[in-house]
């Protein structure tokens, strides 16, 4: 089966360029200006007219010879998305999502990799739960799952995990996403053993003693609802030390989820005097503050938690400079039931990985702030370089793991519509352009849109 | 007049509804303190207290409130432990709602909680107090006690001493006093000061003197002993020391102002024996008035809900 994308304009490394992509054999076999179809024979020309012989008879799709043709006219062909944080939630929190439903989510949202965080029942702490969850999402079929081992034996801080069998299982990093290791010598152990794994910590950085509880950021609009905060301080002393330990080791780290101006500050002064950090961000950081808070809408509720003007300004220009690398969504799907209570009891975060493209579009590159090759490379090509992933750039002989999209496209955001089981998004009613249209894994046609 | 179904906090209400509340309570007062401490402007409605935190005074008061005005009353204690354990409050309303409940009391210790509450019932719900949220009946009270004293709440400086941060009693005062025109002083340990709160207009003081200099009442608000073994300040003593209300530091205020607690006090901590005791003191004026601004605010609800056969709540259209 093969796969012929005409006439769309491709997101390249080098720009974006009009061209075809022939897909066969799972990978992507041309990148040509035009690629010719004569009676069920392809041949691809630099230059030259459109000889395509036969007509779809569907203007989208139209089968010739075992070829599908899908014309792509006005439609941007990406290299698909890379999520490196994600919660699946399977094994154990099925209600919330489990492997089938965030792999569909996640193939909706144009992403073809993801990345999923060990915070499950039981933890992912060993290479029997790691075997598994590459055992279900070979089952789901959907998109690629990389399965990310705890840090420490239950995500308590105290042992180091089974890290090198769970290497060997197929675990791609290591994170106790959700907290802290809070003791900084345990910190220190599992860095330096992951090393010898060429396993990173993937850190979420929030000092549990200074977070006390809260539920939002600390600051006018907690004040004004009465919510615990939680000061930036919580978030930036873990960077900090994360960065410590990792620049005293001479080892690579990544930092999770910066919700902070002064966080990006510190990376950026640590990535200035050369220490191997790299940083991700969500787009609820750099599109949302705490003005959203105060009605005690759950939905709103994630942790680190959304903070305010200057923060969201500071992430946008992190993500210009080079400081944030990448763009990952903290898919945190959550059944209604842990939503629908008291904002101090209710689940933290939000399940994004079907908005985060047409958010980031919105609020990235249509304002200018960064070109769609510049989102590209936050969402795809470094993802995929943090962790060492093949992918993440459209090239020929690479497999084919590409998504559709019609960035002209506009609609209104309905949680109540995502596949996903987690409901939860605080974008209800925005209006964001980029309608995911098809999305292929290894060649393979994983969704289309209706 | 209120215009909405429930009340949450003073910061959903104008300054016209602030104050017919208090004109209200002036009426009410009279009922309290004649011999007969009875109408039947409530008759047949049914008022529940549901708190999720202990308290007597708040609760009796309402209690009074709906009994002085011929209300059936039910109190229901739930346990503090039992709220993550136990029937989600959504469940608890619903039920409530299902008993044909017209006013629900509610205290709780996590902010937002009244407001989860009403979105999901028919019956009418009454903040009473929701974690560092509001506490809209404890200020109106304030403020009914203040106006009963000076005869307006425009131009007057209020001093506010003690735990801002986790006083859910100073934020309601501060967004009452403010909309009626008055100006309010805080002090308190740094460790007890909300992030922000002089953007709300909040004069916040580096001393007990700027705080209470001049001003025409002065409020203490109690401390918790448990926020002392958070580490939030080391000692009671010290707590007295530096931050208690003393005869030398009232002396700085004016002449007469009237010094006010919403209770229960720590003798010899927030306020000095003396002072809680002296003739300034309006404590006790503050629970009669208690109880006479709650029966106001059952009854302008009661009257919004017999006008109003159906309001919105987030779930749709329900009759009320």
């Amino acid at each position: 089966m093969r796969t012929l994308l005409k006439n769309g304009t491709a997101v390249l490394p080098s720009g974006e360029k009009k061209c075809d992509i022939l897909i066969e054999d799972g990978r992507i076999a041309r990148i040509v200006p035009q690629i010719q179809i004569t009676g069920g024979a392809i041949s691809g020309e630099t230059h030259g007219a459109n000889h395509v012989k036969a007509q779809a008879a569907d203007k989208n799709s139209n089968q010739v010879n075992d070829i599908q043709i899908i014309d792509c006219t006005g439609k941007h062909i990406l290299p698909g998305l890379i999520d490196i944080h994600v919660h699946l939630r399977e094994p154990g929190f099925e209600g919330k999502e489990d492997i089938q439903s965030g792999c569909a989510a996640a193939v909706k949202g144009g992403v073809t990799q993801v990345c999923c965080m060990p915070n499950t029942d039981p933890v992912c702490d060993n290479a029997v739960v790691v075997t598994y969850i590459k055992t279900r999402a070979e089952q789901a079929g959907l998109c690629k799952v990389h399965p990310i081992g705890a840090i420490t034996k239950g995500e308590k801080g105290e042992t180091l995990s089974d890290i090198g069998k769970m290497k060997s299982a197929g675990a791609v990093a290591l994170s106790d996403d959700g907290k802290s290791v809070m003791d900084s010598r345990i910190m220190r152990l599992a860095m330096e053993y992951a090393s010898d794994f060429s396993l990173k910590c993937l850190c979420h950085c929030e000092d549990a003693s200074l977070a006390d509880g809260g539920s939002v950021n600390e600051g006018y609009n907690a004040t004004v609802a009465g919510l615990k905060g939680i000061p930036r301080a919580a978030e930036d002393i873990m960077i900090a030390r994360d960065i410590a330990l990792a620049e005293s080791l001479g080892v690579p780290v990544h930092i999770c989820h910066v919700s902070t101006y002064s966080g990006v500050e510190i990376i950026r002064s640590a990535k200035a005097r050369g220490v191997k950090v790299t940083a991700e961000t969500c787009p609820h950081y750099f599109i949302l503050t705490d003005d959203i808070i105060t009605g005690y809408d759950t939905f709103t509720k994630v942790n680190p938690p959304v903070r305010e003007q200057k923060d969201v300004e500071a992430i946008i220009k992190g993500l210009k400079d080079g400081t944030l690398d990448c763009i990952v969504t903290d898919h945190a799907p959550h059944a209604l039931k842990d939503k629908q209570v008291e904002y101090a009891l209710a689940a933290c975060g939000i399940s994004g990985i079907e908005t985060s493209l047409a958010l980031s579009y919105t609020y990235l590159v249509k304002t200018g702030k960064l070109t769609l090759c510049e989102l590209m490379q936050k969402m795809s090509a470094n993802p995929a370089a943090v962790l060492g992933l093949r992918g993440g750039e459209l090239k020929e002989g690479e497999p084919a793991d590409v998504t559709v999209v019609d960035f002209s496209g506009k609609y209104v955001i309905d949680g109540e519509k995502f596949v996903s089981k987690g409901k939860n998004t605080p974008f209800n009613g925005f209006e964001v352009y980029g309608v995911v249209n098809y999305t292929f894994v290894d060649g393979d046609l994983k969704y289309k849109a209706d | 007049m209120l215009s909405q179904k429930d009340l949450l906090g003073l910061k959903d209400l104008t300054a016209e509804q602030i104050l017919s509340l208090i004109d209200g309570a002036f009426e009410c007062k009279k009922l309290l303190l004649s011999d007969c401490k009875k109408s039947d402007e409530l008759k047949g409605k049914t008022l529940v207290t549901l708190f999720y935190e202990n308290s007597t005074r708040t609760r009796t008061s309402f209690e009074l409130a709906g009994k002085y005005l011929g209300a059936n009353e039910v109190n229901i204690s739930v346990a503090a432990s039992s709220v993550q354990k136990g029937e989600t409050l959504i469940d608890t309303g619903r039920t409530l709602d299902a008993m044909k409940i017209d006013f629900i009391v509610i205290r709780h210790s996590m902010a937002g909680a009244p407001a989860l509450l009403a979105k999901n019932v028919k019956a009418s719900v009454i903040n009473g107090g929701d974690g560092m949220h509001e506490h809209p009946t404890q200020a109106l009270l304030d403020m009914v006690t203040l106006k009963e004293k000076y005869g307006t709440l425009s131009g007057l400086k209020v001093a506010i001493l003690g735990d801002i941060k986790h006083s859910r009693v100073a934020m309601s005062n501060l967004i009452g006093l403010k909309k009626l025109g008055s100006e309010v002083y805080l002090y308190a340990p740094a460790t007890m000061l909300p992030k922000d709160i002089d953007k709300l207009g909040a004069h916040v003081c580096r001393s007990r003197e700027e705080a209470v200099e001049g001003a025409d009442a002065v409020m203490g608000l109690r401390i918790q002993l448990e926020r002392m073994n958070g580490g939030l300040f080391p000692s009671l003593g010290e707590y007295a020391r530096y931050y208690g209300v003393n005869d030398n530091i009232l002396a700085l205020a004016k002449k007469g102002a009237p010094v006010l607690h919403p209770g229960p006090v720590n003798r010899g901590v927030e306020l000095t024996p003396q002072v809680i005791d002296g003739a300034q003191s309006l404590i006790n004026e503050q629970v009669t008035n208690g109880v006479a601004v709650r029966m106001s605010i059952l009854k302008q609800l009661a009257a919004f809900r017999a006008a109003n056969g159906a309001v919105k709540t987030a779930n749709g259209e329900k009759n009320i």
